[in-house]
């Protein structure tokens, strides 16, 4: 496929800015003193792909019509989320110093929610956000448009059984402008995931409830990107199962469980820029 | 006409069907909640997802967010029952103009006893910022309501019953969401009813006038926002309420009264026609009326216990 193959400045240039945006969300995790650094951590890639490398939209006009959208069904991620939607400027970088501050003044709460430019949905509680990108998926064929819809999930997060009503809704309706992608960075909060239930081998559940599924690593941009254009499958939702590393980027936070909802310390964040150079 | 107010529901589906935004949804029991019809006419705008109630009114948010109006509709039980969560997050926080509807509540569903019988759903959804309540009396009030919720922005809770209920309006009445309904003009005493037990509160009339009472009968049916004003008028006017439902006593119309009265210094006597905090058992919509304390009969009684209480 010639017209996909990708462009090695292109990629590293991605490379950067996830690197950037690393940064940021523990900037601003690190000046509200509370947030979710691991997770952030972990989808940067895949995000970052998708905002600045993947999807159509216009920060200017967040609400057109036929935009692709993005559901952060793993909503306690906004460190990185906000990040995201500043730098793609669905609002100015100076909202960022408000983030989790009361009177923030583009509603950058805890968790996500629609009054935040760019924000489709409140989500925070885990489980809703591949339906809730269902309906929306179903709603472009209603309305002849052809975007995409994008959720990403945590792994932890497939434990809600709602997780699989959708699963089996999706393939329902053939709703293949539905891309789901679990970043599967293996730890949630009090455990590592295969410890609280262990649902691998992932490929395998989604491929028999009818998805078009792809696995790949989430730390890699070349392939992230790639996945993420390719062509959108005839009539089956696509899953994504992007492995991934909680806390990647920042040696003493990788793949532990402490580093899911604490914000650093003075000292541990500059240890954490100085890794993320 | 006589109905149940989901036939109402499912009738004003039909001609509501020209506006495109439209779209409605069901968790595999639409021959009994009435969206069946729709559903094969309009093929297109119609989503049954299946037994998930949770998928389904998520689903439901998402396609609001692109200015559909979603009506997502199951059994009152399971609607509400295994959705307050998602309720909750996408439909009230995230102010999704969805329409819930909730078909067989209260204990009115009857034989299939309490796991069918909704009765905490006014509570937990008057308790949801953002999110209007509202109960018809009849199929006409029934149908006027779905109109007026498919024009209404914002999330919406319509509590719906299974059983035919003796017409009380026809089609010159105007529903409008916020405000009560007077439909007997009485004396002594004010009941304030909603759904069902409008109809029965109108059937302790007939009673009660042979005793030489006439009661005034007021139709709540927006349960939220209340028509605070027409209580205060009401309850200072009569100096005694009541208030009736096919809900439990806790957290729903009664509540909503008396806090309207309350809040505004009104004290006077009152009493409760409610589920007296119990589950019920199986049995007939009239006999499990009369074993739990909502029939006729007991509304006819709280009304002369009322009159007597204000001496």
């Amino acid at each position: 496929m010639e017209s996909t193959r990708l462009v090695q400045s292109e990629v590293e240039e991605l490379e950067l800015k996830a690197k950037h945006l690393r940064r940021k969300s523990l900037k601003i995790i690190h000046q509200a003193g509370s947030g979710h650094p691991g997770g952030s951590l972990s989808a940067a890639d895949i995000v970052t792909a998708l905002f600045f490398g993947v999807m159509n939209y216009d920060s200017s006009s967040p609400k057109k019509a036929d935009r692709d959208r993005f559901v952060l069904s793993k909503g306690h991620c906004t460190g990185l989320y906000y990040s995201v939607l500043a730098e793609a400027g669905f609002f100015a970088e100076s909202g960022l110093n408000d983030y989790r501050k009361i009177d923030s003044e583009y509603f950058l709460s805890g968790h996500p929610h629609p009054k935040t430019p760019g924000v489709e949905i409140a989500t925070g509680s885990l489980g809703q956000g591949l339906s809730v990108a269902h309906g929306i998926a179903l709603a472009a064929k209603l309305d002849n448009l052809d975007y995409r819809v994008y959720a990403l999930l945590g792994d932890g997060e497939i434990q809600e059984g709602q997780v699989w009503e959708a699963t089996m809704s999706a393939v329902k309706f053939n709703t293949n402008n539905l891309v789901a992608i679990i970043d599967n960075n293996k730890v949630a909060q009090d455990n590592i995931t295969k410890d609280l239930k262990d649902l691998e081998p992932l490929e395998d559940k989604w491929r028999t409830f009818g998805w078009d599924v792809h696995r790949i690593d989430g730390h890699n941009m070349a392939e992230v990107l790639e996945v993420l254009r390719l062509p959108l499958h005839s009539q089956k939702p696509r899953m994504i199962i992007a492995d991934t590393i909680k806390g990647k980027g920042v040696s003493f936070m990788e793949g532990q469980t402490s580093w899911h909802g604490v914000a650093p310390s003075d000292e541990d964040y500059q240890k954490a820029l100085k890794e993320l150079e | 006409m006589d109905g149940a107010t989901r036939d109402g529901y499912g009738a004003a589906l039909l001609e509501l069907a020209e506006n495109p935004r439209l779209v409605v949804l069901d968790s595999g029991v639409s021959d009994s909640t009435r969206t069946k019809k729709f559903g094969s006419q309009h093929p297109d705008r119609f989503f049954n997802m299946g037994i998930s109630e949770a998928d389904m009114v998520c689903t439901a948010a998402g396609l609001a967010t692109t200015g559909k109006v979603p009506f997502a509709t199951s059994f009152a039980c399971f609607l509400l029952g295994r959705t307050m969560d998602q309720v909750l997050v996408s439909l009230a926080y995230s102010n999704t103009n969805v329409k819930l509807v909730g078909t067989h509540s209260g204990i009115a569903v009857g034989e299939d006893g309490p796991t069918a019988q909704m009765i905490v759903d006014m509570a937990y959804t008057r308790a949801m910022p953002n999110l209007i309540v509202i109960q018809p009396a009849d199929y006409e009030e029934a149908k006027q309501a779905t109109k007026a919720l498919l024009e209404y922005n914002g999330p919406a809770y319509l509590r719906l019953g299974r059983p035919k209920i003796k017409g009380i309006y026809n089609e010159d009445y105007q529903f409008q969401i916020g405000k009560g309904n007077v439909v007997n003009k009485g004396s002594d005493v004010v009941i304030f009813a909603t759904g069902s037990m409008v109809s029965e509160s109108l059937a302790a009339l007939e009673e009660l006038k042979e005793k030489g009472m006439n009661p005034t009968i007021v139709n709540i049916s927006t349960i939220k926002p209340i028509d605070e004003q027409l209580i205060i008028e009401q309850s200072k006017a009569h100096g005694a309420v009541i208030t009736a439902e096919d809900h439990n006593r806790i957290g729903g119309l009664g509540d909503a009264v008396l806090e309207v009265l309350a809040n505004n210094q009104i004290f006077v006597p009152s009493k409760k026609i409610a589920v007296n905090d119990t589950f019920a058992q199986t049995g007939s919509s009239k006999q499990l009326y009369e074993r739990y304390g909502l029939s006729s009969g007991h509304i006819a009684k709280a009304v002369a216990e009322v009159k007597n209480l204000k001496g």
